[in-house]
């Protein structure tokens, strides 16, 4: 059965695994390492060769109190900066199980062969990064993040690809998953999946299956995501009747390089890089005058564009701003940025050791999405209340479990990506070993899985990807950027309401079933489109300001109404709140405070 | 990008040349010109060329994802030359506004610029990839001097792009029995990291006459590594390994 003929689920082939993982970046691999050394017979489905995942592309480190900078290091001081990064919707019970059970992870990976700096001692280097302190935010910046040089995703990535060869994983790797399928008690039993370099099509069958398909920051114009980042799991989420949680909680990451996009590590400041206007000022000290440039990404980031928007923005049209490494001396630069100095002079033909690098504020991460529990698995909400859609689990970028809240802290992504990586393998082997019985799913079920392929397999006329996406990417950048406003909001959803029809139609012309890219990029384009759509409604319901949501007519965080987390459904188009979680089961909960770095 | 936000008079156009091939659709491979409209008032990567021909021609296909040298999607052929097209400028490749495009030689092609890299990755799964450790893990790391980790320096960068497997007539010749540059270098990552506890099978493994024996030292893989690696040297290093071995 090939992927452009019109597909019935009762000749479709089936593949059963005990567990599958689609997405092969950190969060996927991790689960699957954990399933595949526990005997059970696992598969990542991964659109790219693993290591091709975004997590790759992450710099500056792993935020981790691992005691090796500072042998009083702790990690409740990593779970206080973290509520406080989050602007206090960050759950404090998964924040707690993240901080703690932290160190093992990272020693973990370090078992397996992770290529971390180190110190003279011979541990873990690390280096200090936004939104950290000692001692609950009293006793000045800590020294947290884990380092392999600037390349840490690549290391992090490479080393789990590595240890699931060991393991015995089976790869489905350029596999592209198009679909939940559903049983008739709404669990979930599996995915349709192609193989996109013959396009055999497949009912993969399993009873545990983990979403781990990271971000979506391609719904942005200018983004620091890779191409392949377009919300595949969150679509298919939203597609079949559940929620995403906080997707207007957009990061804008302060320093993509200018025109490119291309990110420019935290590291560089916490390595003692600072930001520069056009009079040479180093600005942030005004906006932030304890942390200065290693406040917390969204204020720095704000401070930047207030910069560009006064007329103090750098180069001739004003539109970026500078970030100086030059005092460093060449020898930090190139043996702690080395990866940093290659992208700079490639895309911004300057050597961070000689000049500053332009940067702008750039989208990089979405720290809403598909509400989990600290398992891994996925919540419902019915009748304001949680509950537990079975068969399914989410980590990593994909999943909202929510240890970032409001604003998520440099280097804290591989730590959430590893920890709860691991935390839902180790809650479906166990569950496994317990017994999961769950409905197969009849003909119907899949067939209803079918449709959106079946459907652009059929199409003959409408509009190509490549028109629709500039569109949705233009209006994302205008209207729900780092500043947003009501009015510009509310124009956005029209546009967005006006474009919806379009892409449910999309034309894919070229219907070969060998490698065929458009028909990827075809559906990559409606999971894009339903995280952008969900990121605008739910934007402009959030009336307050709180961490990366920043509003210019609503400019103050309002605890009593949206000390919540949003709840958005794609059927209904509609928002809700939900509780955040202050539970922590070991300490005291850290309770909302003015927010100032 | 689009071409349709730059004003006229900052336009060129250039020819792509480009390699086609659809098994499903064309009985052969052939070269198709396609003409892109590229701005002069700033430097573009070969991938956004090549992302402004796909808007023209969407059924050209390749592969791509980080667009900044990091994920070794990319790799292909560029006026005869392999490297990443996201991060081999336009100006630096262009020929009378021309550029040449191909799949990386010596794999068999899917479809268009994308080769099937199953030889690529089946040579390196056979070095183990993986740290391969036999003493108990501490509780914490393992401790690892800022000496001995300055060893996986120019090791642990690789991307496994390909394009120096590929460029190499070593490879080309005997895919199936020489590990080609890339593995070789990985191979070395791992023995060359002091807490690795497999030195010896590893050695034993590449103790024939393909394995590694095969390179003659063309060097191509170095000239084209786009991190700037050298697999040679981490071949030679072995090498060493080897004899060093046999005297003791």
């Amino acid at each position: 059965m090939l992927v452009n003929e019109i597909i019935n689920a009762k000749d479709l082939p089936v593949m059963e695994f005990d567990g599958i993982i689609v997405g092969g970046g950190g969060a996927g691999m991790r689960a699957s390492l954990q399933l595949a050394e526990s005997g059970l017979n696992t598969a990542v489905i991964s659109k790219v060769f693993p290591t091709r995942s975004h997590t790759v592309s992450a710099q500056g480190g792993i935020t981790c109190a691992i005691q090796s900078d500072d042998p009083d290091d702790d990690w409740r001081w990593h779970m206080f900066d973290t509520v406080k990064g989050s602007d206090y919707i960050g759950d404090q019970e998964a924040i707690e199980y993240m901080c703690s059970e932290g160190p093992k992870a990272v020693f973990e990976l370090e078992h397996m062969g992770l290529p971390f700096s180190r110190t003279e001692e011979g541990r873990i280097y690390q280096r200090p990064f936004g939104g950290q302190s000692k001692d609950y935010g009293k006793g000045g910046q800590a020294t947290r993040t884990c380092a392999a040089a600037d390349r840490t995703g690549h290391s992090l990535l490479h080393t789990l690809y590595q240890a699931n060869l060991k393991a015995g994983t089976n790869f489905l790797n350029e596999w592209f998953a198009v679909d939940l399928v559903l049983n008739t008690d709404k669990a979930v039993v599996g995915v349709i999946a192609f193989k996109i370099e013959t396009g055999e099509i497949y009912y993969i069958k399993s009873k545990a299956t983990v979403l781990a398909t990271g971000g979506a920051g391609r719904i942005y114009a200018s983004t620091t995501n890779a191409l392949i980042n377009s919300g595949d799991g969150v679509g298919m989420a939203l597609r079949a009747g559940m929620p995403v949680q906080d997707i207007e909680m957009w990061q804008f990451h302060p320093t993509g390089i200018h025109g490119a996009g291309t990110l420019v590590t935290e590291g560089c400041r916490g390595e003692g890089g600072y930001l520069l206007n056009k009079d040479g000022e180093r600005f942030m000290e005004r906006y932030a005058p304890n942390a200065k440039d290693l406040a917390s990404r969204d204020v720095v980031a704000r401070s930047m564009a207030l910069e560009i928007l006064e007329g103090r923005g750098c180069g001739p049209n004003a539109d970026h701003i500078f970030l100086r490494l030059d005092h460093l001396g060449p020898e930090v630069v190139h043996k702690r940025l080395p990866g940093i100095t290659e992208l700079s002079k490639t895309f911004a033909g300057v050597d961070p050791a000689v000049q500053p690098i332009p940067v702008v504020p750039t989208c990089h991460y979405m720290m809403g999405g598909i509400p989990t529990n600290i398992n891994g698995q996925v919540i419902s909400v019915e009748d304001g209340k949680d509950i537990i859609v079975e068969g399914l689990y989410a980590a990593g970028e994909v999943a909202c479990v929510s240890v970032h809240g409001g604003n998520r802290l440099g280097g804290n992504s591989l730590l959430d990506l590893v920890v709860f990586g691991r935390a839902a393998g180790l809650y479906i082997e166990e569950a496994m070993k317990q017994g999961v019985e769950l409905k197969d799913a009849s003909n119907d079920d899949i067939d209803k899985a079918l449709e959106r392929l079946n459907k652009l397999n059929a199409s003959t006329e409408g509009d190509q990807v490549s028109v629709l996406k500039e569109r949705m990417q233009q209006n994302m950048q205008n209207s729900f950027g780092v500043f947003r406003r009501g009015d510009l909001m509310e124009k956005g959803i029209n546009e967005l309401a006006k474009t919806r029809e379009e892409v449910d139609a999309i034309y894919l012309k070229d219907k070969s079933a060998t490698f065929n890219t458009a028909r990827i990029e075809a559906l990559e384009m409606q999971n894009l489109f339903e995280v952008a759509e969900a990121t605008a409604i739910t934007a402009n319901e959030r009336k307050e300001s709180r961490g990366a949501h920043a509003r210019d007519d609503y400019t103050e965080r309002d605890d009593d109404n949206w000390l919540k987390h949003s709840i958005y459904f794609a059927e209904t188009k509609e928002v809700s709140k939900r509780d955040v979680n202050y539970r922590p089961k070991t300490v005291q909960a850290f309770q909302p405070m003015v927010r100032s770095y | 990008m689009s071409a349709a936000v730059i004003p006229v008079e900052q336009i060129k156009t250039i020819t792509m040349s480009i390699y086609r091939y659809d098994p499903t659709v064309d009985k052969k491979p052939y070269m198709q010109d396609v003409i892109v409209e590229i701005p002069t008032d700033k430097d573009i990567m070969v991938l956004d060329a090549l992302h402004l021909a796909k808007e023209q021609e969407p059924s050209l296909s390749y592969r791509r994802s980080c667009r900044e040298g990091v994920c070794g999607s990319d790799g292909m052929n560029i006026n005869g030359k392999n490297g990443l097209a996201c991060v081999t400028p336009l100006s630096e490749v262009l020929k009378r506004d021309k550029i040449t495009l191909r799949p990386m030689p010596g794999l068999p092609v899917v479809r268009d610029l994308i080769v099937d890299m199953k030889q690529f990755f089946d040579q390196l799964e056979k070095v183990k990839p993986y740290l391969i450790t036999k003493s108990d893990a501490p509780d914490i790391e393992r401790k690892q001097t800022p000496e001995d980790r300055d060893g996986l320096d120019g090791l642990y960068e690789c991307i496994l792009c390909g394009c120096c497997s590929t460029s190499c007539p070593s490879f080309w010749w005997n895919p199936d029995k020489f590990l080609g540059p890339a593995a070789l270098l990985q191979s070395w990552r791992f023995i060359n990291d002091s807490r690795d506890e497999a030195t010896e099978e590893r050695l034993d493994d590449l103790e024939d006459a393909f394995s590694l024996y095969r390179c003659h030292g063309i060097m191509n893989c170095v000239s084209v590594c786009p991190k700037g690696l050298n697999p040679t040297e981490a071949i030679s290093n072995i090498r060493n390994k080897l004899l060093t071995r046999k005297k003791a």
